[in-house]
């Protein structure tokens, strides 16, 4: 049995089909997803006794039930928290906690949505609520949206730092660039910074690729002690630190429009993990919007406040850079089911085994994964390495 | 106008324990705000206990319906129906001169005027006969 979070590793992670897959349902991508994670660990469902997801279900609850019936298992522990895409980031360090304590033996974290499919195919507004009860009826009748939200954020990054849209666009066109890399990432052309300037403004000072993608996607993570790990398929990769928070739930009530919870969550990360950020050989930063990024390195402490547009500038986080980001293509050119966090530790576990091919960072030891979830709302941030 | 060719509503606040007095006198075209009586914090958006002290001994004030522009982005999509003939529009947060920030639309002018720590004083939407929406104008022009 583990004694401590850093005596649990990461065993095994897949992502189901994804991109449009209009034939499957978002439980059963969740599921194949779980299943490949398994075989990737060389265990079986049978072994799986903690279940954590927050799988979208009609009526918004229930989720860890309906996965875990959906897939024949009965666990011995469950979590449902749902603060949006970063659960999945926060639920290994929720798993390595069960673990550690003897709550559970073998995790498994497991998300599926069918988020394209599920409006014909395109992307755009789903919301067709008519009335508005609970506190974000003071956000929602004013016109309140994801891209809305976070458009705020940026425009206030702006106004007090003169973080420019081009320097947004910098990390849209790196982030392309390493999609270019990855066959699965649902967009393979390069883009360039006038492309993103070019596109459509969605809200301002937003533009159309500022934003992430819209598709059906599912991914799983299997986590055991390390003890149990040495023993099965691939390289155990360990959970060194672990952090998370919440600062608000609606923007409106963001205490600071320019600094995330990763203030918190990150700085909880490195102090657990006794490492600091130059220890880092590649960050899977969850990148929503271009702004989610900036905003998200600057709080992790990468750079210094209002210094995030010079740090991502000239390409520094494009294949090449001397600070290697998101290397699967992110949300913004890989996948984006609603909720990207499982998709960051997917590859931080790959990037640590060398398995990534044209992409791989070389010798890359350590990862920096970061969720945001909500409207900026929460963060959960791990930092993985090799046993 | 027949109400088949009327566009359809955004989505409208249904009023509830905590919020039940600000629509009530927003509708009046009053404009209100919470101050705790145990910490003397003002709170926006209006709950049934203070947010800095946990105190449920809360007074209603008119507020100045005076504020600045925090940040403000100019939508060109609708997030949903209500909104497909109100494109562009701008999405704002202010804050008001008793300290708390809360989410409006800035109205009453050309979109691209719109600057953050522009000064903006409340206006009164009336949406339907029940709901009023308070929004925030510029300062400098006139009532209408
Ligand atoms: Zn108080």
């Amino acid at each position: 049995m583990a004694s401590s979070m850093q005596d649990v590793a990461i065993v095994g992670v897949a992502e189901s089909d994804i991109g449009v897959v209009p034939d499957k349902s978002k439980f059963q991508l969740s599921a194949e997803a779980s299943r490949l994670a398994l075989e990737d660990a060389g265990l079986s469902i049978k072994d799986v006794d903690g279940i954590f997801t927050n799988i979208i279900t009609e009526g918004g609850q229930f989720s860890s039930m309906m996965m875990a019936e959906y897939m024949g298992i009965t666990p011995r522990y469950t979590d449902s928290t749902s603060i949006g895409g970063s659960s999945f980031v926060v639920y290994v360090e929720h798993a390595a906690m069960a673990i550690a304590a003897g709550m559970c033996e073998v995790a498994l974290i497991c998300h599926g949505s069918t988020n394209i499919s599920d409006r014909g195919g395109k992307g755009g507004p789903v919301s067709q609520a008519t009335d508005v009860f609970g506190p974000t009826q003071f956000e929602e009748p004013y016109g309140i949206s994801t891209v809305g939200a976070y458009a705020l954020a940026a425009q206030r990054h702006m106004h007090e730092y003169g973080t420019t849209s081009e320097q947004l666009a910098e990390i849209a066109v790196a982030t392309r660039k390493w999609a270019c890399l990855n066959p699965k990432a649902r967009m393979q052309d390069p883009i360039t910074i006038d492309d993103v300037m070019n596109s459509r403004v969605i809200a301002s000072p937003l533009h159309l690729l500022d934003c992430c993608l819209v598709t059906d996607a599912g991914g799983a993570v299997v986590l055991t002690s390390l003890e149990r790990a040495r023993d099965l398929k691939k390289a155990p990769v360990q959970l060194l630190g672990s952090g998370e928070a919440h600062t608000h739930r609606m923007i409106s009530q963001m205490p600071d429009l320019t600094q995330t919870a990763a203030a918190i969550s990150g700085k909880l990360a490195f102090e657990r993990a006794g490492l600091t950020h130059g220890d880092i050989d590649v960050a899977e930063i969850y990148d929503s919007f271009t702004i989610t990024v900036l905003l998200t390195l600057e709080s992790l402490g990468f750079c210094g406040k209002g210094e995030g547009g010079a740090f991502v500038s000239n390409q520094r986080t494009a294949p090449g850079g001397d600070f290697p980001m998101n290397t699967q293509g992110g949300a913004l050119s890989y996948t984006h089911p609603g909720m990207f966090g499982i998709f960051t530790v997917i590859e931080a576990v790959r990037q640590i085994r060398g398995e990534c091919g044209p992409r791989q960072v070389p010798d890359a030891r350590v990862a920096l994964c970061n969720g945001t979830g909500g409207t900026l709302s929460s963060t959960g941030t791990i930092i993985l390495g090799r046993d | 106008m027949t109400s088949s060719t009327l566009p359809p509503l955004p989505p409208l606040p249904r009023p509830y324990q905590d919020t039940a007095a600000y629509w009530e006198a927003a509708r009046e075209h009053r404009f209100i705000i919470q101050k705790c009586n145990n910490c003397g914090e003002y709170q926006f958006y209006p709950r049934g206990v203070c947010s800095h002290c946990l105190s449920s001994d809360l007074a209603w004030q008119d507020a100045s319906g005076r504020g600045e522009v925090y940040s403000f982005s100019i939508n060109y999509r609708a997030p949903h129906p209500g909104f497909a003939d109100k494109t562009p529009f701008v999405l704002a947060l202010v804050t008001l001169a008793e300290g708390p920030r809360m989410m409006t639309n800035i109205v009453d002018c050309d979109p691209d005027t719109v600057q953050i720590g522009m000064a903006v004083t409340v206006t009164f939407d009336d949406v339907t006969e029940e709901i009023t929406l308070p929004k925030f104008r510029p300062a400098y022009t006139k009532v209408r």
